[in-house]
């Protein structure tokens, strides 16, 4: 048995930059919140002020429903540092709305993923600022 | 026929200091400049006469070898500073240029993986991710779509570390040999890559020599020309989701295929094609990443690359031998820079005819890169023996 677990506290957390604020404070609210543009609507990799298709500067917060598909994935078992317990599983999750987020998936065993599981989001909180959203196979 | 563009440039002078597991005595500074010292030294031209250094450490090796007023440029390491350097030459504002990189006493926590292989940007760093997860992440899309195998990883990291093995200046000299079955009985790091398909981490400093082809002309060494080089980027690396289909622009390509416009440009510039290439100097951060490569370049079709080695093309003897003093997997990883100089110093050394160790026999054009898909980029860059 290796089930897949949030990371404890203590693990390394991320740090907020001016433009991603928004998407860390809605993770400590249980949102999961995605930029899109205001006037082409294309989704990026990360926060963003223009746009990388239209140029133009004006992107706005969605909510996401939090569903999403599995497209890859890795099981870690040597961690970069001693306070992440192995094994786990970073993934990249492609959410319904059309975008792709780095995370991690939780609650299954390692040998249960494949191309396309069928994920939703689940968030831990992992210092006063800091909630991490992970995915659970549904 | 226009004249080519790097037809002035001259690859003349190349050293690797010994590297190691540890170099105790050094730090990344002192043993870059024991590379620097060597190419020169190597090449037949003094230090006074070094009008440039290029590379993320040029200032500090400008003030340590005495070499101010001299042209400086911070901004790029690996093949990106040669290119860089070459345009120096060929644009007339330098004679001599220096490229000097090393790595010493920079991972000494060894509970933690390298310090250079976990940046802690806020978007990965949460769940883990450094370098081997990374790469893995792209390494599984390519699995998943063209269903290449851990068995093909595994043969393509064994044709590396045997010819580390084979290789008496490698950090792992004499540490194998290796069959594919004992990559893959090595124990998990990132789910496809097992330790053995990873590369290794040691110290060790490096420096390159480029000058014009007339003060080559006069030199110690057999000059090596520059046919082509170009890089490709899509973002930073280890900073968001690597995504194999990540693709900003609509008329070109996805992320996973990083560094095939840059081999597009590299070998139009040579007026080369990929059948040409008598040695492929690639980068290996990991096994996958091999293959890849050989797909993105053109030595291969999509989805070809794990048959293609399979089918023995890439160890000695081959149609295309690749990373022939064992890369980083074996010969030596000593940080963020000097790897990658190592690419072009083992492309230069098989142009010579001077390798140790996995000479190709009558090698007239080598390729060699840096980066990966795992990064979001890669360079590329084209050496010959004939003059442009």
């Amino acid at each position: 048995m290796s089930l897949l677990l949030p990371q404890p506290e203590g693990t390394p957390a991320p740090r907020p930059s001016l433009h991603s604020r928004p998407y860390w404070k809605g993770c400590r609210r249980r949102q999961l919140l995605y930029q899109r543009c205001g006037k082409c609507s294309f989704i990026g990799l990360s926060a963003f002020t223009v746009c990388a298709q239209c140029h133009a500067s004006s992107p706005v917060w969605d909510e996401s429903a939090g569903h999403g598909s599995l497209y890859s994935w890795t099981v870690v078992w040597r961690p970069p540092d001693p306070s992440f317990q192995v094994p786990y599983a970073p993934a990249v999750v492609r959410l319904d709305e059309g975008f792709w987020m780095l995370s991690a998936v939780i609650g299954c065993e390692p040998e249960v993923l494949h191309e396309d599981l069928r994920l939703a989001v689940e968030f831990h909180p992992v210092s006063d600022e800091i909630t991490l959203p992970y995915f659970r196979p549904v | 026929m226009p004249t080519h563009p790097f037809r002035e440039v001259a690859i003349a002078g190349i050293c690797n200091t010994v590297q190691a597991r540890a170099l105790p005595d050094h730090d990344s500074t002192s043993i870059a400049l024991v590379g620097a010292l060597g190419a020169l030294a190597d090449a037949g031209i003094a230090p006074h006469e070094v009008d440039s250094v290029v590379g993320t450490d040029c200032a500090q090796i400008a003030l340590q070898l005495g070499l101010g007023p001299c042209t400086r440029r911070p901004s790029a390491m690996g093949i990106p500073a040669v290119l860089d350097a070459a345009a120096l030459i060929t644009t007339g504002q330098c004679n001599v240029v220096l490229i000097a990189a090393g790595g010493a006493g920079v991972h000494s926590d060894h509970a933690s993986t390298a310090p250079w292989t976990r940046p802690a940007n806020e978007l990965v760093v949460g769940y883990g991710l450094f370098t081997a997860a990374e790469f893995a992440l792209m390494a599984r899309r390519h699995m998943l779509t063209y269903g290449t195998t851990p068995e093909q990883l595994a043969t393509v990291a064994a044709v590396i570390r045997n010819n580390g093995h084979a290789n008496p200046d490698a950090v792992y000299a004499g540490r194998g040999p290796f069959t594919p079955a004992d990559i893959l009985a090595s124990r998990m790091i990132a789910d496809p890559f097992h330790l053995l398909d990873c590369a290794t981490t040691s110290e060790g400093g490096c420096g390159l020599v480029l000058t014009s082809a007339d003060r080559a002309a006069s030199g110690a060494t057999t000059p090596v020309w520059i046919l082509g080089g170009a890089s490709d980027a899509f973002g930073p690396a280890y900073v968001v989701a690597p995504v194999w289909d990540f693709q900003p622009r609509a008329d070109s390509y996805p992320a996973g295929l990083v560094g095939a416009r840059a081999a597009r440009i590299s070998f139009a510039m040579a007026g080369l094609t990929p059948s040409d290439v008598d040695v492929a100097e690639l980068y290996d951060p990991f096994s996958f990443e091999i293959i890849r490569q050989l797909e993105a370049f053109g030595f291969c079709g999509p989805g070809e690359g794990g048959p293609f080695v399979e089918a023995g093309n890439i160890g000695p003897g081959g149609t295309l031998p690749v990373t022939t003093d064992g890369g980083t997997m074996s010969f030596s990883h000593p940080g963020i820079n000097a790897q990658q100089i190592q690419r072009v110093i083992r492309a230069t050394e098989q142009l010579r005819r001077t390798c140790a160790s996995n000479q190709v026999d009558d090698a007239e054009v080598a390729v060699c890169s840096n980066g990966g898909a795992g990064a979001l980029f890669c360079d590329v860059l084209l050496l010959g023996r004939e003059r442009p």
